[in-house]
């Protein structure tokens, strides 16, 4: 199994914080090992292209921006990932 | 069953006499407090849905390269039907205009967001009628559309932060193709959330007409600011742009005020000026533009938004 890399994009807002809570939630909850990054710098969250906050990037791809998933969609998406790189 | 169930209430569960103020003056309160509630959810519902189609990314290819008057129509519209909040203002910006959308029509999209909300709406509709509701949604694009076009008459484009220009945009995510499934979800949710945070208002802003009308004197606002002092509205105007908060926010106030004889002139432009200039918003702007564009941008606001409610005072 590859390694993955989640990517939270924010700069800070409540949205952000509660994005990064249910990634986390949804990796333990899927026993994922995965490095979370928090990106807030603005122009390297540009360099993903999206228009609005939280955004959710897994191996530097954007899964969901401007929407705050829940912990089960959350792990929905992680587990598409993985299933793709398998 | 709106009144069935304020009769529950009123005269049932409390035991009231029909015949008191306290009796009618509650019934009045519980019937309008589910009545507003409940448009606020279907028409939230309603525009969330309406709104999932509306992505951001659609609003920025609509409006890249146009300059002309249309693009500021066309941004303040899309302002209104596009989901943002303000904490994403800096990407939406960037993301903007980057991709050639003009710094004037990114600024009618930047200001009709905020300010033309459903929440409003279905405030105004309710306490005051359709009339003054879309009167408010009109004068809101208008505001948009004028204050934007005076951005891009001036070509400020200098004062916008030089790394914006530097920045690299990347392609950004496919469209995610979402199902009706999806977009039912994303409404409810949005619903729940919206009513979560505005509920608290919308009862104050009822309680207020149906409970204090009558108590406090009728004269004082309207010896002050009523409309033989043309120095109203700047002054209203000028209360409210340090004053910060959303549109459901703002509809106590409104009501107190409007019931004790402001003119509606005085009192939408003290609504705008309140949901539109923000210093949150102002803050966070500060990062992609410079202090002295935050000046024009707060000035032009303010005398157009001083129009409107000159305009308003003298028609109606």
């Amino acid at each position: 199994m590859g390694s993955m890399v989640v990517k939270i994009l924010g700069t800070g807002c409540a949205n952000c914080v509660r994005l990064e809570q249910n990634a986390r939630e949804a990796l333990t909850r899927g026993a994922i090992s995965a490095e979370v990054v928090k990106v807030t710098d603005v122009p390297e969250i540009m360099e993903y292209g999206i228009l609005r906050t939280p955004g959710l990037v897994v191996n530097e791809k954007v899964l969901v921006s401007g929407r705050v998933p829940d912990t089960d969609e959350v792990l929905r998406l992680f587990m598409n990932e993985l299933a793709a790189q398998a | 069953m709106l009144t069935w169930i304020a009769d529950l209430v009123t005269y049932r569960l409390l035991h009231l006499n029909p015949d008191t103020h306290l009796a009618a003056a509650l019934h009045f309160f519980v019937y309008d407090t589910l009545k507003v509630l409940l448009m606020l959810a279907v028409i939230i519902y309603a525009v969330s849905l309406i709104r999932s189609f509306f992505p951001p990314e659609r609003a920025k290819r609509l409006l890249s390269g146009r300059r002309q008057f249309l693009g500021h129509v066309l941004a303040a519209l899309l302002g209104i039907v596009t989901p943002f909040c303000s904490c994403s203002a800096v990407p939406l910006f960037i993301g903007f205009v980057e991709s050639g959308v003009p710094l004037g029509v990114t600024f009618s999209f930047l200001i009709s967001s905020p300010m033309v909300n459903e929440v409003a709406l279905v405030m105004l509709w309710g306490l005051f009628g359709w009339r003054i509701a879309l009167l408010y949604i009109a004068t809101g694009v208008l505001v948009a559309i004028v204050g934007g076009w005076l951005i891009g008459y001036f070509k400020l484009e200098h004062l916008v932060e030089e790394y914006v220009y530097k920045i690299k945009v990347g392609a950004g995510a496919a469209d995610e193709g979402q199902t009706w499934a999806d977009r039912h979800r994303y409404a409810l949710d949005y619903t729940r959330d919206i009513l979560k945070k505005v509920w608290p208002y919308v009862v104050a802003g009822i309680a207020i007409g149906g409970f204090i009308h009558g108590y406090a004197p009728e004269d004082f606002l309207v010896r002050y600011a009523g409309r033989s002092n043309p120095l109203a509205v700047p002054l209203a105007v000028l209360i409210g742009i340090p004053l910060y908060a959303n549109a459901a926010g703002t509809i106590p106030i409104v009501q107190a005020l409007m019931e004790k004889g402001l003119p509606i002139g005085t009192t939408l432009a003290f609504m705008m000026a309140v949901t539109a200039l923000s210093l949150p918003e102002m803050i966070i702007l500060r990062r992609v533009i410079k202090l002295k564009l935050i000046g024009i941008f707060v000035g032009i606001m303010a005398v157009t938004i001083i129009a409107v409610g000159y305009l308003f005072n003298a028609v109606i």
